[in-house]
């Protein structure tokens, strides 16, 4: 058979037709370089904050108040895993190796989500990342649903199907500290005021601030804007907090009848952009127990390829 | 066969109802009893399977983008190929 080879410029257009028509760029297809390379940070740091996000979770399994909350709890950081596997595979496809962007992970080259930055230092902790962190996540993804690239587009469906407990396991949690005695609701509000504000910051800059969003709206990666997301996050999870009686820590929040959503106040970015540098409460403990994870996991990569090998080689015996 | 080995295996996976195999997502594993065991850990945490297939990404041949109107434009103007096609008087009842 003989195939047409198709012209730059006929690839460029046919590129171009495939995001108008809302349909989806397959590894196979023709793309711009600078759309790959948007998709490999963007994917590979995905991916990454799945795997550092397990961190801060981790270190309560062993402190979990039952056995119901622990179940919940591995259950949420063993998806999590999973769910870095799920964009990592997706990155793969564009071209990139699996070790070298751990690898980039492993040196501090490459960026995850800052809010992993944060310490979960009372069992509230785990409620408020579950309810905010991951509701915030949430936003988000269901957005990257649609985007583009098949394969980040298919990680997201499946992701979105497994977050959904993720947040109601969260806001349970917080649920039951704010009904307790009066110390449990204050361990429940002073979660709320630590996670509020690096929460809203999880959507990135401001709109007027984040140069490289109109690019990869007009690639229909991302399909809302960075404002917009937040708004909709803080719509959302205001009358959440109401219901559980505590006050989000903005004495500027107040619904805004014309515009039927919230007013809020100031996001303090300069706290944002010092945490995105390496500055935040707990980047250099991230970065350590991952490489020390890392590390320790080597003899049992060592000796699955061992076990796979000398297999191989009795079945060639055989 | 160091890590850095380790072929990339496309996993397929049989939901419950009884459907065919279908591809559920990818992973890196030694050989085939470990990609299979990887498999069940990350795609069947909720009972979305009752059976997994795994084969190495490199053992799959694919389509290209650039035969796409080559192999499949000929099928489109193939009405008569649907039921739809055909003019069956509504008494007949359904058929
Ligand atoms: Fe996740
Ligand atoms: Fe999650």
């Amino acid at each position: 058979m003989q195939f047409r080879t198709m012209t730059a410029q006929q690839q460029q257009e046919r590129f171009e037709a495939i995001i108008e028509a809302e349909g989806k760029v397959e590894p196979k297809d023709w793309m711009p370089e600078a759309y790959r390379k948007t998709l490999i940070r963007q994917i590979s740091q995905h991916a990454h904050s799945e795997v550092v996000g397990m961190l801060p979770e981790g270190r309560w399994i062993t402190r979990a108040p039952s056995l119901r909350r622990k179940v919940a709890l591995l259950a949420k950081i063993q998806d999590e895993g999973g769910h870095g596997l799920y964009l990592y595979s997706a990155a793969e496809t564009l071209g990139v190796s699996r070790e070298d962007m751990v690898s980039d992970l492993l040196t501090g080259k490459a960026k995850y989500s800052s809010i992993f930055n944060y310490p979960t230092i009372t069992w509230a902790d785990i409620g408020a990342v579950g309810w905010l962190v991951d509701g915030a996540a949430i936003v988000n993804q269901i957005m990257l649903q649609k985007a583009s690239f098949g394969p980040y587009s298919r990680a997201m469906i499946r992701i979105c199907k497994e977050e959904s407990f993720h947040q109601r396991q969260g806001y349970e949690i917080i649920l039951k500290l704010a009904q307790g005695t009066p110390e449990q609701k204050e361990l429940a509000q002073d979660a709320l005021n630590r996670w509020w504000w690096p929460s809203l910051m999880m959507f990135g800059p401001n709109d007027d601030a984040s140069p490289n969003s109109a690019q990869s709206m007009a690639w229909k990666i991302k399909r809302i804007s960075n404002d917009d997301l937040r708004q909709k996050f803080i719509d959302q999870t205001v009358p959440q907090a109401n219901f559980l009686g505590l006050t989000i820590p903005d004495p500027d929040l107040k619904w805004n009848e014309e515009r039927k959503a919230y007013d809020f106040g100031e996001i303090d970015w300069e706290e944002f952009f010092n945490v995105v540098k390496g500055n935040g409460p707990c980047n250099k403990e991230r970065l350590r127990d991952r490489q020390e994870a890392h590390a320790n996991g080597e003899w049992v990569r060592e000796a699955a390829s061992a076990y796979a090998a000398k297999k191989a080689e009795r079945k060639e015996a055989a | 066969m160091s890590r850095k080995d380790w072929p990339l295996w496309e996993v397929f996976i049989r939901s419950r109802s009884g459907l065919h195999h279908k591809h559920a997502g990818s992973l890196h594993a030694p050989d085939a009893e470990m990609a299979i065991s990887n498999a069940r850990d990350v795609y069947t945490r909720r009972n979305e399977g009752v059976s997994i297939w795994v084969v190495e990404s490199r053992h799959i041949h694919a389509t290209t983008p650039g035969e796409k109107e080559e192999l499949f434009d000929p099928a489109e103007d193939k009405a008569y190929r649907h039921p739809t096609f055909y003019d069956i008087p509504d008494e007949v009842g359904h058929m």
